[in-house]
């Protein structure tokens, strides 16, 4: 399936990219492009493959239920870009998740 | 929003006598761990904000997850509690969506390959309309999974508080990272008129579970137990369950079951009016009692789920599966079923502690020495009464059940009477000590004492000789009356008795 | 930058003078050991070297000066103190950009972190602190480490020392400039798909990527987080073991790290001997496409080996064909993921909150100011491949190439211990060549891209000079999962035998227009590089 300025629009807003007219155009052209060569793993890939999701199998990796001392308030608000009442000030929350 | 709010909804009994109501429930309860889900920040409620958090689960560049043993124990106890099959190889994945308040802008969950399947809950409910018969439902739990809990926004601005209209919003991560595990049950169907009932009793039922298993505070009232709700209702007979609605974060057992009560009549009016209900996530408003639609999305929401590569499948073994089975404490079903043998009561009268809140209270109360009846008595009435006044909940009064205990036992030795005693637990509750100091006190003791009682007899007869005569000629029962002099006179600390035998030997 | 640069100019050598940049970590340490020359001494050195040469080489983002003064001269005060200091005490090191560090910024290339001060120390960054390593500064790379170039740098392109129109390769580019550019002896870079052995290979040094959790990635702002793998940048094998080794082993705030001990890799480094080895060349990784002069140089390398007694094979593996395109939907589907954080709510750029912007707004006009076109590209590239509809046909199918890769690694590991290939199918590209291509630009990677799928170890040596552009030509030497020591002993074999070949490091053949003769380099060498013709190929490499 191509890729069109609509789809590129789509994926753009999923990732949370404002991208202009141009870049749209732009990138639809090169993801077209890409995808069509990506999609040569469909060639191979046959049932009974399983997934591979690590690169070195390993299972049960876990920590002991033990406080590590918090960065505190001031390590953790000094890169902020806005803070107020010790707390990160972010734009206004449209939609509820 | 839409118009639908102008449709006036369907009386509730005429909607379940046409409509085939199906719930499903999905919680979401915060797990007590001492750290977070994957780092070693304190798992703590509340707090100064922003000081509970991390690298991780501030979700830093370069900052990486590491699984809480515990936090998959708990899970795994919660599984098996729940008659679920513990898998022999669960993973957790990356659910991908923007928000301030999640620090990653994707909440490390589990998808397709969760920890805990295929278990139920046995729950009963008492169907009013057939004399509370109890009626028993087991609700199918499709999975449990572990997720870890985003941050919180306070959102500034307009109606302050909300979401609608505010300027900014102030975001602490204190919670973000937090241990969540969430059961999923399958679809219940066939209860009918009881669904709202039955939602509330599963969610109880959960509750009391989680509470026995030690695995969670669940204090609904702190969000540490939050229910998302669905609903459908199909004509009934029909072959196909009608279309969901999904009413999010509901925060106390009440208003699961009005969610549930006032979704149904909704959507049966939309069918009755030959609508469609939408597929929507909607809110529930505590003060109305009624859901409503939650801001649409403009494009459906996609997750992308994929295994998350930061961490590693979670394998149980047998043997470790085995050996949290076996820490498993009596769960509450089995601890119910002995304590009404044990204390010799009926199904109605277990059903009118658990629902008081007050099983639990006393059944430490007896432990601690009480008899049944005692505890029984002092939790149901009194106290009850109390925390009705004041809005509370029993488990909240400031009393212990060793204090109740301490009370029974001073009734049952003669020390104080039940008028003394509901002043003792009075002044417990008033943070005056434990009973003893209150009645020490308070000199709350029972005057016994003939040389002192003999004066007030006196007293008694001298105040009201019409009554003396028509005892001395023989009207026995006219003696109460003067009983209720005496114990005016000590402030009710007198031996009843022993003032009444006092009375007679004088006027006999 | 410099814009006078002329095409095929390199980088001067440093002047005898200064002749510490010119020593190998294990011959400073030995000359620190010795009480020869002091780490402050040392770091003063190089720190002179990066400001005279940095202003044309571009490799490091941030110099830390200070910094870097102090921890050589508590160095100093340790070895006066009798303290018994490991390898690479008082060693300079150029680190890739990626790792958090909580004295110096931290930007991965991107305008999106421009000045972000991370409050904890990288896994590695604590390591080599811990091993007295000092750290001269931040090294370059392309945006989050998506580029073989370093073209894809918010802050710029870094040089190729051998010729400054060209690319350091990529996206370690920073630190391959700044070892083969004599600012720094160690460079620390990170590799998720050749990252680390591409730059390494058109710079003409060693480049190591380990096995996949054999070095931690804690604290390295992740790409691809089941490939990127920090690893070595040295200018000599024995070097980059002793990187290796220090940054090495389990750590527990990796989920994925290795809990295995370290492979002996300064031991094979030392040992380099391939006798009785059986090495495998992969068919699959050469022939058409590949640029004549990098086939030459492998093809004689194979027989290097062969007349150093091992015993070389051919060994197919039929799917490193679809490697590319397997790399190029998993990385950026866990890039897309992963870079979600940098949404300017928290740390870092945020652009266009006035007050009357939303939230979603905010982050949307941050991200696209933030980063540049490449990880967009990616960003854009990963949601697609995980939407729902197209995840089983792009990422799952991908993720069971993977599956076929690593049963193609099994399977030839059965019939040899280590395979070889080119490390790259070209020599340094122009910079701009492939700035706006982005296929072309992804075969730079063609050969090493196996390895990250897989996990394996594997490692770029230089092995001589492409004779019709006089640039270094990378030879690939890849070995098992946690078998990592094979690749240096091989390296170090091939390593010993072309330095006697030609005399000395190959490295000591970039000259600069006034001529002057290597420091450090045998006296028999000297005329065999003295022929480099300024700004022009370098014929010591077609001899080598």
């Amino acid at each position: 399936m191509p890729i069109d300025r609509a789809e590129v629009a789509h994926l753009a807003r999923l990732s949370r990219l404002a991208l202009t007219d141009e870049e749209l155009g732009h990138f639809a052209g090169q993801l077209d492009q890409i995808i069509a060569a990506v999609a040569r793993v469909q060639e191979v890939a046959a049932e009974g493959i399983p997934p591979m999701t690590h690169a070195v199998p390993v299972t049960n990796v876990f920590r002991d239920d033990v406080v590590v001392p918090p960065l505190g308030a001031d390590k953790t608000l000094d890169q902020a870009p806005a803070v107020e009442q010790q707390q990160f000030r972010v734009p206004r929350i449209l939609s509820e998740d | 929003m839409t118009d639908e709010t102008a449709m006036e909804p369907v009386p509730y009994e005429d909607a379940v006598s046409r409509y085939d109501p199906v719930i499903g429930l999905e919680t979401h309860v915060e797990l007590g761990t001492v750290t977070k889900m994957f780092c070693g920040s304190p798992a703590q409620f509340g707090g100064e904000p922003n000081t509970l958090v991390c690298p991780v689960c501030l979700g830093l560049p370069g900052s990486l997850p590491v699984t809480n043993r515990t936090a998959i124990e708990y899970a795994m106890k919660i599984g098996l509690a729940l008659n679920c099959t513990i898998a022999t190889q669960a993973r957790f994945a990356r659910k991908n969506y923007f928000y301030p308040d999640m620090p990653k802008d994707y909440q490390i969950s589990q998808y397709d390959e969760p920890l805990c399947t295929d278990g139920w809950l046995d729950i009963t409910v008492h169907d009013p309309s057939a004399g509370d018969q109890p009626r028993p439902f087991r609700i199918e739990i499709e999975r449990v999974h572990l997720e870890e809990d985003t941050g919180k926004s306070m959102h500034v601005g307009g109606s302050t508080g909300r979401i609608h209209g505010a300027e900014y919003s102030l975001v602490d991560y204190n919670r973000a990272g937090i241990p969540l595990v969430e059961i999923v049950t399958r679809p219940v169907a066939g209860a009918g008129a009881l669904a709202p009932e039955v939602a509330r009793t599963y969610v109880a039922e959960l509750r009391d579970l989680l509470r026995a298993l030690g695995v969670s505070d669940v204090r609904m009232e702190q969000g540490s137990l939050r229910c998302d709700v669905n609903t459908s209702v199909a004509p009934r007979g029909a072959a196909e369950w009608g279309t969901r609605t999904e009413t999010k974060n509901v925060n106390s057992l009440r208003s699961v079951e009005r969610a549930v009560r006032s979704e149904i009549p909704r959507q049966a009016a939309l069918l009755d009016a030959g609508q469609r209900v939408v597929q929507e996530t909607r809110h529930f408003n505590e003060e109305t009692g009624t859901t409503s639609p939650g801001r649409s999305k403009e494009e459906a929401q996609d997750y992308r789920y994929f295994p998350e590569p930061d961490l590693v499948p979670v394998a149980p073994s047998r043997d470790w599966v085995e050996s949290v089975r076996a820490q498993l404490p009596e769960l509450p079903a089995a601890r119910r079923a002995r304590l009404q043998r044990e204390w010799g009561l009926s199904e109605l009268d277990m059903a009118a502690l658990r629902n008081a809140g007050a099983l639990d209270l006393v059944a430490e109360t007896v432990a601690a020495g009480a008899t049944p009846a005692d505890a029984r008595k002092w939790w149901l009435g009194e106290l009850l009464r109390t925390a009705n006044k004041s809005g509370t909940e029993l488990g909240g009064l400031p009393i212990t059940p060793a204090d109740v205990a301490r009370v029974a036992q001073l009734v049952d030795s003669g020390a104080v009477n039940d008028r003394l005693a509901r002043e003792v637990i009075e002044g417990v509750l008033a943070g005056e000590g434990t009973p003893d100091e209150v009645v020490k006190g308070r000199g709350l003791a029972v005057v016994s004492d003939d040389a002192a009682l003999s004066a007030a007899v006196e007293e008694a007869i001298a105040a009201n000789p019409d009554v003396a005569d028509k005892i001395r000629g023989g009207k026995v029962a006219a003696a109460a009356a003067l009983v209720g002099a005496v114990m005016k006179a000590t402030r009710g600390q007198a031996d009843a008795s022993r003032v009444r035998e006092l009375i007679l030997d004088r006027l006999g | 930058m410099n814009d006078e640069t002329r095409p095929g100019e390199a980088m001067p050598a440093p002047d005898p003078a200064t002749e510490l940049t010119r020593m190998t970590a294990a011959e400073l340490s030995a000359a620190m050991g010795a009480g020869q020359v002091s780490a402050l001494e040392v770091t003063e050195a190089h720190l002179g070297r990066i400001e005279a040469a940095d202003g044309q080489l571009h490799a490091f983002l941030h110099v830390a000066g200070d910094s870097a003064r102090a921890a050589a001269r508590a160095i100093d005060e340790r070895r006066a103190a009798g303290d018994v200091l490991g390898p690479l005490a008082g060693v300079p090191l150029a680190l890739k950009d990626v790792f958090t560090t909580t004295d110096m910024p931290t930007t991965a290339g991107s305008r999106i972190l421009e000045g972000w001060q991370p409050p904890y120390d990288a896994t590695v960054t604590r390591r080599l602190r811990q091993a007295g390593v000092v750290l001269l500064g931040k090294t370059n790379m392309d945006e989050f480490a998506m580029g073989s170039s370093t073209e894809n740098s918010a802050f710029g392109p870094s040089r190729n020392p051998w010729d400054l129109a060209r690319v350091p390769g990529g996206s370690s580019g920073g630190s391959s400039s700044a070892v083969a550019g004599f600012e720094a002896p160690l460079g620390i870079g990170t590799d998720t798909g050749g990252s680390i052995r591409q730059p390494a290979s058109v710079c003409g040094i060693v480049g190591v990527k380990p096995t996949y959790g054999g070095s931690s990635r804690y604290g390295l702002i992740a790409f691809a987080s089941s490939l990127d793998t920090p690893g070595p940048l040295a200018r000599t094998v024995l070097d980059a073991a002793l990187l290796h080794e220090a940054i090495s082993g389990h750590d527990p705030c990796d989920s994925t790290s290795v809990d295995a001990p370290v492979p002996p890799v300064v031991a094979a480094a030392r040992q380099a001997d391939v006798s009785g080895l059986r090495i495998g060349v992969v068919p699959e990784l050469g022939g058409e496409g590949y640029q004549p002069g990098v086939l030459a140089r492998f093809t004689e390398a194979v027989e290097l080996l062969e007349s150093l007694g091992a015993k070389i094979v051919e060994v197919s593996c039929p799917h490193f064909t679809y490697a590319l395109p397997a790399y190029y939907l998993i990385a950026p589907s866990e890039c897309s993921s992963n870079l979600a954080r940098f949404d300017g709510m928290r740390y870092g750029l945020r652009v266009g909150d006035d007050g009357t912007r939303d939230a979603e707004e905010v982050m949307s006009l941050t991200r696209a100011v933030g980063f540049g076109p490449e990880v967009k590209r990616r960003i854009m590239l990963g949601t697609y491949a995980l939407s729902s509809g197209y995840y089983d046909a792009y990422y799952g199918k991908a993720q069971q190439v993977r599956t076929l890769i690593t049963r193609d690694f099994e399977a030839a590991f059965e019939q040899v211990d280590v395979l070889i290939s080119p490390t790259t199918p070209t020599t340094a590209f122009p910079i701009g060549e492939r700035a706006d291509d982005p296929i072309a630009m992804y075969v730079a990677d063609l050969c090493t891209i196996p390895s990250n799928l897989a996990g394996n170890a594997a490692l770029s040596l230089p092995c001589g000079l492409a004779p019709e552009d006089g640039l270094p030509v990378g030879l690939q030497i890849m070995a098992p999962v946690l078998a990592d020591d094979r690749v240096y002993r091989v390296a170090a074999a091939v390593e010993a035998a072309l330095t006697q070949r030609r005399g000395g490091p190959l490295l000591d053949v970039i000259r600069g227009p006034a001529g002057l003769p290597a420091p450090g380099a045998p006296a028999g060498a000297a005329p065999a590089a003295g022929t480099a013709a300024p700004g022009g190929a370098h014929p010591g490499g077609s001899s080598a």
